[in-house]
């Protein structure tokens, strides 16, 4: 059952389509995932859903109904970009965002859940990034959210708070939240998303689980070693073996690894530095979307 | 631009448009009667320079506005008297041309004073001064405020709330209101301690002026902030707004005596109510009724900028 569906979605700015009549569904209690390079359409498709855009043409459906204001009760949403009100404490601003909604969590349990405790009475303009992220997280789950919408939410964070910020988001899954990402960070959308969606100049590209997905578009692992690991890379050894080199390596696309690797030895190629890696999302992102810089 | 440009320029232009030219005004005196009669009474005084006669038929209103320094004389033809305040220095100056000259002077024109609790110039200006204090802090401390969190992106996370437009404008018109209103009394408590500021009226009745006063003008600050999105853009709309209120709303000087249009235009101003209304109850004691008019002016023009703000609104 689709808590929320996008049909024929358009958007348009004057001449510029930047949703270009895209259609899915976002599964009740699942981790959603958008990605796509800059400028792909992501964040107008999400502030749409959001139902703080409209759209050109085309509907978004909550629970088979057209999105109303009170969506806005049912929602929670973490923009990438915002501020708060600077003199507030981090307790004083959950306060105040809590009696925003009819209804509101304990918020002693958000503080907790979202560990906000070592700095809750300090103001929000003295807060670092990672903290600043977790309360917005909080601040997004205040009304108990049905749908809750968290656009990159890790953008700018060390490992270690990005790491910790997935175990809250893992934890948010864990109570059957639907929640919709969006995210630059293949690593994050695999670990996190049990759908997604690619979208690229306003349309979706592929659509489905990350495993359905890579597992449609790569039958093959890649084998990697240094440039150094042979004296001279003979041509026909890389076009028997599916190899490449880019930069200081020297990548092999295998559907059989045992062979490949059989192959370089008995060319004697070193193989202290081999490695060996599944195809990613990120390798699947690039392949649909190219390397080209977005501007 | 609007503030580099435009505002420099039309002080430039009014202030040459209101005070230069062979209309120039330096005394004003009310004339009840016919001023051709006083012209065949006192025609040396008549036609001097930079004076003028304004005829006026209610007697207490001019006495009105001599206590208030809005005129600086009033002579009666057929009671063949004249009135000036003793406390004004224009009222001094201008006596001694009216018997500057004994072979010309009017023959038969006695002086009197005006009557009753005079009105010194500080006790004049203190209501203006007070209410362009609270323009400033309403202007600048809200609509500039709601700006700079459209640019920062607070009103972005209010906007996924299910706060309404209306509701934010409204909780930032109480909560500034309180502020703004305990300032003013604050200044006001300071100012009587240290020079004593008469006051004739009701305590009450003033809170109520200044306070439907802050609301107008939060509202208004919150029209012109409804969409601006640039800080440096606010600002030049907000100085351009509110110096010229501040010189058109009788603050400094009476606009007595005015171009009709001039006098007109003040009136769409929610600061020349306020002084008007702090003005009668503190110089006149005036009550409830008599400033009803000031007080209902106010009221709609909260009204419509609410609700003109509401509407235009847009929270990023």
């Amino acid at each position: 059952m689709n808590i929320l569906a996008i049909e024929n979605l358009v958007k348009r700015f004057g001449s510029l389509t930047a949703v270009d009549g895209i259609t899915f569904g976002v599964p009740e209690g699942c981790c959603f995932g958008l990605l796509g390079p800059n400028g792909a359409g992501k964040t107008t498709t999400v502030e749409i859903m959001e139902n703080i855009t409209m759209p050109t043409s085309g509907q978004v459906l909550f629970h088979g109904e057209p999105l109303q204001e009170r969506f806005r009760e049912q929602a929670g949403i973490q923009f990438q970009h915002t501020a708060l009100q600077e003199f507030l404490s981090v307790k004083e601003t959950l306060r105040l965002f809590s009696r925003l909604y009819r209804r509101s969590v304990d918020l002693d349990k958000l503080i907790e859940q979202c560990s906000l405790q070592s700095f809750l009475h300090q103001e929000t303009h003295k807060i670092s990034g990672g903290q600043k992220q977790r309360l917005l997280l909080a601040i997004a789950l205040v009304n108990d959210p049905q749908v809750l919408f968290l656009d990159e939410p890790t953008t700018g964070l060390d490992p270690q708070s990005r790491h910790h910020f997935w175990q809250l988001i893992e934890s948010i899954k864990a109570r059957q939240k639907t929640i919709i990402l969006t995210t630059h960070y293949m690593e994050e959308a695999a670990g996190l998303c049990d759908e997604l969606v690619i979208m690229d100049c306003g349309k979706i590209i592929a659509a489905g689980s990350p495993d359905h997905l890579l597992k449609t578009h790569f039958d093959e692992s890649i084998v990697s070693l240094p440039i150094q690991a042979a004296v001279r890379w003979d041509d026909e050894l890389l076009e028997r073996l599916n190899g490449i080199k880019q930069g200081n390596l020297v990548y092999f696309y295998s559907r059989d690894i045992p062979s490949t690797i059989a192959a370089l030895n008995q060319q004697g190629v070193e193989l202290k530095q081999l490695q060996v890696r599944a195809r990613t999302l990120e390798d699947l992102f690039l392949q649909l979307t190219g390397k080209g810089l977005r501007h | 631009m609007a503030w580099s440009f435009l505002l420099p320029a039309m002080l430039v232009f009014g202030f040459a448009y209101l005070f230069t030219g062979k209309d120039q005004v330096t005394f004003k005196v009310i004339v009840n009667g016919d001023t051709a009669a006083l012209q065949k009474m006192a025609p040396a005084f008549y036609h001097v320079r930079y004076l003028r006669f304004i005829d006026h038929v209610d007697a207490k209103a001019g006495m009105a506005k001599l206590k208030h320094h809005k005129v600086d004389m009033v002579i009666d033809i057929a009671q063949r008297k004249y009135w000036i305040n003793s406390s004004s220095k224009n009222g001094y100056i201008l006596e001694r041309i009216l018997w500057s000259d004994k072979k010309t002077a009017p023959a038969g024109l006695t002086k009197s004073t005006v009557t009753g609790a005079q009105v010194r110039y500080v006790d004049w200006v203190t209501p203006g001064i007070l209410a362009t204090n609270m323009m400033f802090n309403c202007l600048f401390g809200v609509g500039y405020v709601v700006v700079r969190y459209r640019k920062n992106g607070v009103l972005k996370r209010l906007k996924a709330t299910p706060v309404t437009a209306f509701e934010f404008l409204s909780a930032q018109i109480v909560s500034r209101l309180l502020l703004i209103v305990a300032i003013t009394v604050l200044v006001y408590v300071g100012c009587d301690w240290v020079i004593g500021i008469q006051m004739e009226g009701s305590y009450a009745l003033l809170l109520l002026i200044y306070a439907m006063g802050a609301v107008s003008l939060i509202a208004l600050g919150l029209v012109m902030a409804a969409r601006t999105t640039s800080e440096e853009f606010a600002g030049g709309i907000l100085n351009l707004v509110s110096w010229p209120m501040m010189l058109l709303s009788g603050v400094w000087f009476s606009l007595e005596g005015s171009e009709p249009w001039v006098l007109a235009a003040a009136q769409l101003l929610p600061v020349t109510h306020i002084v008007d209304a702090a003005r009668a109850v503190m110089n006149d004691g005036a009550g409830l009724t008599d400033i009803a008019y000031h007080l209902l002016a106010l009221l709609a023009m909260s009204l419509v900028c609410v609700m003109l703000g509401a509407r235009l609104f847009r929270w990023d």
